[in-house]
């Protein structure tokens, strides 16, 4: 047996430290400019990335096999402290997504965004597979229960993710391509009563996104405002903070969800090439390893957690350029703010234990 | 688990997922090369059009906030106005270093620590582009040496903001209510787009009830910008429609005289008519002045007022719920006539207490020795206790329950200020859910004189008094009765819910009622024959003597603990002209001692000002507090 390199002790895997760092180290630079050249966002950006980081550190030291012991109960956990936000906004009456521990408040719906691909990753590595219908209808379960709740807040934008993230694991476990079109058609029509559902509010964001015309000072004048940024950006872009019109104040959610405008504006379609590269060179290398990952579990999980990555990507800028409805999407890694940070750098931890951890298994 | 790990087809298993690993990449790869012939398309074929777009993109939709509506009572007075006030705004993306150009720019105007604190906390809830207040209301000699500096601050602008204003602070403050910053409570239930610009909404009161009406609806214009982003000339404007004035029924004159009697004291007074359920006054004693919440009360007075022993932030109005004690025994009077189970003429002897059959205790008559035989407009008229333990026996508790309901005490009027409690009539079924007891006789005694578990709020005890007033009509009470366009003075009625009849066979009910009321103030033996003397019109009401604990305690059943330190709550309701009534009131003093001696001569100069314009006294001022 050759002996291990350093990073296979301290189980991280250097592609994609690589990448990942690549990717923050951009999000700083666009910040800077994006957040009106005040170096504090900056470091205190830099700061959050840091601490994810190390949390990434901590998780990857894990095994695979101690998560999948985890999984249900890390599950059913978010699931209750998801009924308690959900309870303690009854009483307040209003909407409730944060638990207050002191020192610290978190959103228990970000934590199902990994919760809910380890439960299910957890459930259908259990039995033989491709899997087969009955279940698929507990999986589907499993997910719907925390999207409802999630849903209820109301956040329909982390409920669609955290659904996303655990159906894409349904379909690399083989789910038949038949149960899909039904799955599509079921969802078809659950539409209409999901309306019924809806806080008024967020059906008149969901008009606006149909018809941003009705909606002057919102999402129908940032979409534009967004693509004005985009195209004058050209091949090369303006340069690096000579971004006129993020700087002029045109486009609204600047360091958040429009960040890709204000780089694509200064650093161009090269940029922009540039950084989907990076992102589809860390989603090749989560594919990887899931396809290499030695058990089941692990396969699943890898491959669940690095589609739902590249939903955020696509969707973030699909909606920067206009192709897809302005939904509350940070572009990963880049766009300012902690908690969707963190939770990234949780999952990219699990990813490297599930790669670092397999030579050990099979010794 | 190894075991487990070979049973499974693994081989198959792995390639399974491969499969789908590589279905599934391949549609991540046909995603991203559709963000990239997008971007393909936007920044190379359409580069141009965008980078003309770009450059003469001078263009900003930017939001017009709507001018609030006003308030003003019947009688035209202004209860809350808009005022032009001048505040120093900072726009955070245009200062390099924020410290110290607050340093610079106070020394030219005064600077508080405390606007420095929420300077600062406002800073870090708004955006980096958003125009951030420091200071409110800048006098003109202030404004005058900003503007001479101006040059030496770039970012930093003087603006003209209309800010709410209630101009009778104190006296209306549980009427109207207040505006406030908009928080994040109310930012998750807002129409976003109908709020853009907008920094205040309706917190309390009738500006929280009539919030839509008050707000208007927000233009909005497209302006042309230079490179520095100050605007050159406006593209197209879209007006703001303003919000409406309320219009109230509250009678500005009568409420001061109300707050005025109720000086020093805590308590409430509602007055309403009985023939709609207009709310001519309602006061809640003491008041606050309301207008430092507009632009965020600084902590220390906000802790002071949430501390206060007399607690001035609580609506006593409408929220305060307080036994009724005697004010009851009208309304049980009726009640016990309707069921039959009391006969107008028919006497109950009264030795000064009463004992349940089979049981030692005695329930005592506040008079020691007895009110000897006594009918029920004696009954009425002196206040007997044991004749109304009598008749809540005979009554029982489920009767005493449903016959309180039919005047509307145990739940909601319904008036249109936020916060109201439901008081409480107890009943069998809420004993059990509440405190899983059964119920006992003891109870329905002492709830037969307005004591125990019964509470009732002011707003309650005026809207059945009113109901008496005019012989079982139960109105819905409203302060606002119409609003108005600014513009055009379009009259927009609003409204509420409609009044409902208590039905009792016998409509001799109510004069019999109505007579005993008006022999408590004007008959030779009434308890409030004092406060009936020469009057000029005829009144009728009851008087009421409550033993208390204050109205943050819930707890009926602590009586012991808590009597001592507390004098009772008096109180007294009644209407006038006993003929044809105009007004009906509910007096709650707290600690006041007897309904006689504290709550029933304000209700007397409230009727001497209401119907014959007279201004109080100065006697009233007693101050034996």
């Amino acid at each position: 047996m050759e002996q291990k390199s350093l990073a296979q002790r301290l189980h991280i895997d250097i592609p994609l430290l690589f990448g990942l760092v690549l990717l923050c180290g951009m999000g700083l630079i666009i910040l800077y400019s994006a957040g009106g050249q005040d170096i504090d966002i900056v470091i205190r950006q830099g700061v959050r990335m840091f601490l994810a980081i190390m949390l990434m550190f901590a998780v990857a030291q894990l095994t695979p096999t101690q998560m999948e012991r985890w999984s249900l109960w890390v599950y059913l956990g978010g699931v209750i402290l998801l009924i308690v936000v959900l309870y303690i906004g009854h009483i307040s009456k209003g909407a409730q997504r944060w638990i207050d521990i002191g020192l610290v408040r978190f959103q228990p719906s970000e934590i199902m965004k990994l919760a809910v691909p380890m439960a299910v990753a957890w459930f259908l590595a259990s039995s033989n597979l491709p899997v087969k219908i009955g279940r698929v209808v507990i999986a589907c379960v499993m997910i719907m229960v925390p999207v409802v709740l999630i849903a209820k807040q109301p956040d329909l934008g982390t409920a669609l993710l955290v659904a996303i993230a655990g159906l894409s694991i349904l379909f690399i476990a083989g789910i038949s391509w038949r149960l899909i079109t039904a799955l599509f058609m079921l969802a078809a029509a659950a539409a209409p009563l999901l309306w019924h559902f809806m806080h008024d509010y967020q059906r008149r964001r969901l008009l606006m996104f149909l018809d941003p015309e009705q909606d002057p000072l919102g999402s129908g004048y940032h979409i534009i405002q967004s693509q004005i940024a985009i195209g004058s950006g050209g091949i090369y872009g303006k340069g690096w903070l000579n971004g006129t019109q993020s700087h002029l104040e045109f486009l609204p959610e600047r360091s958040t969800d429009f960040i890709f405008a204000v780089y694509s504006e200064e650093f161009g379609l090269m940029g922009a090439i540039l950084l989907i590269s990076i992102y589809l060179f860390v989603i090749s290398r989560g594919l990887t390893i899931a396809v290499s990952a030695q058990q089941t579990y692990g396969k699943l999980l890898a491959a669940g957690i690095i589609l739902t990555f590249s939903v955020y990507v696509f969707v973030n800028i699909g909606m920067a350029i206009g192709q897809l409805p302005v939904v509350g999407v940070p572009l990963p890694l880049i766009s300012q703010g902690g908690t969707s940070i963190v939770t990234l750098m949780l999952a990219f931890g699990i990813l490297m234990s599930i790669n670092t951890h397999r030579r050990m298994l099979s010794e | 688990m190894s075991l487990k790990f070979y049973f499974k087809d693994n081989i198959e298993e792995s390639r399974l997922i491969k499969r789908r690993i590589i279905i599934a990449a391949s549609i991540v790869i046909l995603l991203m090369g559709l963000l990239l012939l997008r971007l393909v398309n936007l920044q190379m074929i359409k580069h141009e059009h965008f980078i003309t777009l770009s450059q003469n993109n001078r263009v900003k939709v930017l939001p017009i906030p709507p001018i609030r509506g006003l308030i003003y009572s019947r009688d035209d007075i202004l209860l809350a106005e808009n005022q032009p006030a001048f505040s120093l705004e900072i726009i955070p993306e245009q200062v390099e270093n924020m410290d110290d150009v607050i340093k610079a720019l106070a020394r030219i105007v005064s600077i508080q620590d405390e606007d420095t604190r929420r300077f600062y906390k406002l800073l870090k809830e708004k955006r980096r582009h958003d125009s951030v207040p420091l200071r409110y209301n800048l006098d003109e000699i202030e404004v005058a040496n900003f503007a001479v500096n101006n040059h030496l601050f770039p970012g930093v602008e003087v603006v003209a903001r209309p800010y709410r204003r209630y101009p009778l602070k104190d006296i209306t403050s549980h009427v109207i209510g207040y505006v406030g910053r908009i928080d994040d409570n109310d930012m998750a239930q807002l129409d976003n787009s109908n709020y853009l610009g907008i920094t205040h909404i309706g917190k309390l009161g009738i500006e929280k009830t009539y919030e839509e009406l008050l707000h208007g609806r927000v233009g909005h214009q497209q302006v042309e910008v230079n490179a520095q982003g100050r605007i050159i000339r406006v593209l197209e404007r879209t007006a703001p429609e303003p919000g409406k004035n309320i219009y109230l029924s509250l009678d500005v004159s009568l409420q001061k005289v109300a707050v005025e009697a109720l000086k020093d004291k805590k308590g409430a007074i509602v007055a309403v008519d009985p023939a709609n359920g207009d709310v001519l006054a309602l006061v809640s004693s003491p008041g606050y002045d309301p207008n430092p919440f507009v632009n965020g009360i600084d902590a220390k007075s906000y802790q002071a007022l949430l501390e206060s022993k007399s607690t001035p932030l609580i609506n006593r109005a409408v929220q305060g719920k307080y036994p009724p004690g005697s004010v009851i025994k009208p309304f049980l009077g009726a009640v016990a006539l309707a069921y039959g189970v009391r006969t107008k003429d028919e006497t109950t002897w009264c030795p000064g207490w009463y004992a349940l059959k089979g049981h030692e205790h005695r329930y005592r008559d506040w008079k020691r020795g007895g009110h000897g035989h006594v009918n029920l407009n004696t009954a009425i008229v002196q206040s007997c206790d044991v004749y109304y333990y009598s008749l809540a026996n005979d009554l029982g508790i489920n009767r005493l329950y449903d016959g309180l309901a039919n005047f509307g005490f145990g739940e909601k009027t319904g008036i249109d200020i936020s916060g109201e409690s439901t008081g409480l009539v107890p009943s069998v079924e809420w004993k059990r859910r509440v405190y899983n007891q059964p119920w006992y006789q003891g109870e329905t005694l002492i709830a037969g004189i307005g004591q125990g578990a019964v509470l009732t709020t002011p707003v309650q005890l005026a809207v059945a008094t009113a109901a008496v007033a005019s012989q079982g009509k139960i109105v819905s009470p409203h302060l606002a009765y119409e609003a108005r366009d600014p513009i055009t003075n379009q009259v927009q009625i609003l409204e509420h819910a409609h009044s409902h009849q208590v039905a009792f066979q016998d409509p001799g009910i109510w004069k019999f009622i109505i007579e005993a009321m008006t022999d408590v103030v004007h008959g030779a033996y009434g308890t409030a024959r004092r406060s009936g003397m020469d009057a000029k019109y005829k009144f009728a009401g009851k008087t009421g003597t409550a033993q208390v604990i204050g109205i943050d305690q819930n707890e009926a059943y602590k009586k012991e603990d808590i009597a001592e330190e507390f004098q009772d709550h008096a109180l007294f309701i009644a209407f006038a002209p006993v003929d044809s009534p105009k007004i009906a009131v509910a007096i709650i003093v707290e600690n006041g001692g007897s309904g006689s001696g504290a709550a029933a001569p304000i209700a007397r100069i409230l009727f001497d000002h209401y119907l014959l314009g007279l201004q109080p006294v100065s006697e009233v001022k007693e101050n034996n507090t």
